[in-house]
């Protein structure tokens, strides 16, 4: 191994990091330290430092940060940058604070509310046909096979609505919703208003009078729950079968970097079609990297920057919507003459950029392909005769990593990812394909192209808290170009929405035996 | 030269008349055809109409007994011999060129050409 060098732990900065923020769920207790001796005069010491990005908020400075991280020299690690939190970190945990009590107040509410429900709608027929025998026992007729019958019906049809009710309803929520579940709550309505008029047909017309025919009791408890496996019906096909064909297809654009996805969705909610959008962003879209932008940032800032403008005239003399259309103007007109060459610097940049990227790229498959021809997998008979010098993949990856962590460390920087994977992340990676048997190219696919969201640790997400805003209620149903937002903290998904069109279509009737051809030559021929 | 099927058919026309070479036991002519009623007549590069499925002369071997005699490439064959030519298929338009009896055919054939000398020489009173 010729790659061997110093690690240690790596530094991190205080101040407006979003690391510092999550300091609850790091493990501070995983410093292991393991020093091996190599056979070069270099000794090899790797500390494992907690789980942690590796670079705070880039995006806030301009240019490329010098920092020292996994891959480089040593630097000390200071107590007091740990534990520092920006004002904005500690209005955010309070917000969270509030916003999680006040939902599961609301979740609490809605579940005791249906778990009331439910008991009344599965109490009821057991009570309309215990009542009678507790309230007027000797007036009762009895009856025979018939009733009998009915109540193996009835134990039959209450045991199936007890398993569709579970396996429709009793599912853990998958979100939390700014407004109530229409179709749910006018169900919920529904079958409450139901069982009220057939408690109130009972107590008026059997229990007022006592009626004596059981049967008929029987048989009126029995069209109860028959009426209650047909509301169950209808709400299968309200919650479930109504938005499964598609009828709109909707345009989402991430507002940061452009990625557009379509989706096709059917007859939904403005805010359970958010819901569906999404639980489709986190798969598909790939992870947000705040560091890939700060390239036109800083070309907007130096478009900026170029004028200056002067009010020569003295304060007062216009109003203040007049001085800033006058200034605005003025620097539009100024750039308009200034001999503008970015987009010469542009083009070299990128084209600059991608030697770079296809360089280090280059650099760092060659060294994981080094590296992975030093580990071999032991077979079985060969365990139980020479148990010297095993390792478990993650001393095989521990053994491993340092000979290309390097290359892979450039590589990140280059490509603006090294927040996204931490070192701990990339061993495990590695032990990880190590264990499975995959090849080197198998594992660096994972750091050469952005994953979906839902691949990286919940810390890199940028994504958590959403808030759905459109001009429409949001439990008005999607209609042919209706617009909304899907804000978090750092960008906002814009959804567009287009109606799949109505098609109109004919037959038209081919006889097989129509099919005949001619054959169509042109020869030529010598006389 | 376009047609209208079913109307009698006027063009100008040129008389050839050409001796057949004798060559071995054949007897050649000097130049090939194409076209016909069972041929495809989009493909002719030489007739204006391409639904004309007349026989038109395609290749003219230099120095033949064509040749000499003034056929040129792209004439149609209008008759041979008295037979006709333009409504017949291409392997009995061969059949009437090769007649091993017949040592001598005259030709009548068409070009675009003639038909504009005559028009030319007419003044305005052209042909039709």
């Amino acid at each position: 191994m010729d790659t061997e060098s110093t690690y240690s732990g790596y530094s991190y900065y205080s101040g407006r990091s979003r690391g510092s923020h999550r300091h609850g769920e790091r493990s501070r207790d995983r410093h292991k330290t393991r020093s091996k001796d190599s056979r070069s005069e270099k000794s090899v010491t790797i500390n494992t430092p907690p789980a942690e990005p590796l670079l705070g908020d880039s995006a806030v400075r301009g240019e490329q940060v010098q920092d020292d991280n996994w891959g480089e020299t040593t630097t000390a690690v200071t107590g007091t940058s740990e534990h520092s939190l920006s004002q904005e970190d500690i209005v955010r945990i309070t917000k969270d604070l509030e916003d999680s009590v006040g939902l599961d107040c609301r979740r609490y509410f809605t579940l005791a509310l249906a778990v009331i429900l439910g008991l009344l709608v599965f109490l009821t027929p057991l009570a309309f046909l215990v009542l009678p025998h507790l309230l007027w026992p000797e007036k009762l007729q009895s009856c025979g096979t018939a009733c009998e019958g009915l109540f193996i019906s009835v134990a039959f049809k209450l045991l199936i609505l007890l398993l569709a009710v579970w396996a429709l309803f009793f599912r853990p929520p998958r979100a939390g919703l700014p407004r109530v579940f229409v179709f749910r709550a006018l169900l919920a309505v529904l079958v409450l208003l139901f069982v009220v008029s057939y408690w109130l047909f009972y107590g008026v017309r059997i229990l007022d009078s006592q009626d004596e025919n059981y049967q008929g009791i029987v048989q009126y408890a029995v069209s109860l729950v028959d009426a209650l496996l047909f509301i169950h019906y209808l709400a299968i096909v309200l919650l479930e079968l109504r938005q499964l064909q598609p009828c709109f297809s909707v345009c989402v654009t991430r507002s940061t970097d452009g990625e557009i996805r379509h989706y096709n969705l059917g007859q939904l909610s403005i805010q359970r079609a958010a819901l569906a959008i999404l639980e489709h962003y986190y798969c598909d879209f790939p992870v947000s990297n705040p560091a890939l932008l700060s390239a036109s940032k800083s070309r907007a800032a130096k478009h900026l920057a170029g004028l200056k403008v002067y009010n020569v005239d003295g304060p007062g003399n216009n109003a203040a919507a007049g001085l800033v259309h006058s200034q605005s103007r003025a620097m539009i007109a100024a750039a308009a003459r200034r001999r503008d060459t970015s987009h010469n610097e542009l083009y070299y940049e990128e084209a600059e950029h991608e030697r770079r990227v296809r360089k280090r790229k280059a650099r760092l498959v060659v060294a994981v392909e080094e590296a992975f021809t030093h580990i071999k997998r032991m077979q079985e008979e060969e365990q139980k005769k020479a148990p010297g010098d095993v390792m478990d993949p993650r001393e095989a990856a521990q053994a491993i990593f340092p000979s290309m962590a390097r290359a892979l460390q450039k590589y990140l920087r280059t490509t603006k990812q090294q927040h996204c994977h931490s070192m701990e992340s990339i061993q495990q990676h590695l032990a990880f394909c190590i264990t499975n048997n995959m090849t080197p190219k198998a594992f660096l696919e994972s750091y050469l192209t952005p994953g979906p969201t839902l691949q990286y640790s919940r810390d890199h997400w940028r994504a958590r808290q959403w808030t759905l805003i459109s001009e429409a209620s949001v439990t008005s149903g999607l209609k042919d170009g209706s617009i909304f937002l899907l804000k978090c903290v750092d960008f906002s998904l814009v959804v567009t929405t287009k109606k799949i069109p109505y098609i109109q279509m004919s037959e038209e009737y081919i006889d097989p035996k129509s099919h005949k051809f001619v054959l169509r030559l042109q020869s030529e021929t010598s006389v | 030269m376009s047609f209208v099927p079913g109307q009698p058919l006027t063009a100008v026309v040129q008389r050839i008349q050409i001796q057949k070479l004798r060559q071995g036991e054949n007897l050649i002519l000097g130049f090939s055809i194409g076209g016909g009623i069972d041929q495809d007549p989009g493909q002719n590069p030489f007739s204006d109409d391409k639904t004309d499925k007349g026989i038109y002369v395609t290749r003219i071997t230099p120095g033949g007994p064509a040749d000499a005699a003034g056929l040129r490439m792209g004439d149609k064959l209008m008759q041979v011999n008295g037979w006709d030519m333009t409504m017949v298929t291409h392997d009995q338009a061969r059949k009437r060129l090769t007649k091993k009896n017949e040592d001598v055919v005259r030709l009548l054939v068409t070009r675009k050409s003639l038909e504009e000398a005559v028009k030319q020489s007419m003044g305005s009173f052209p042909r039709q």
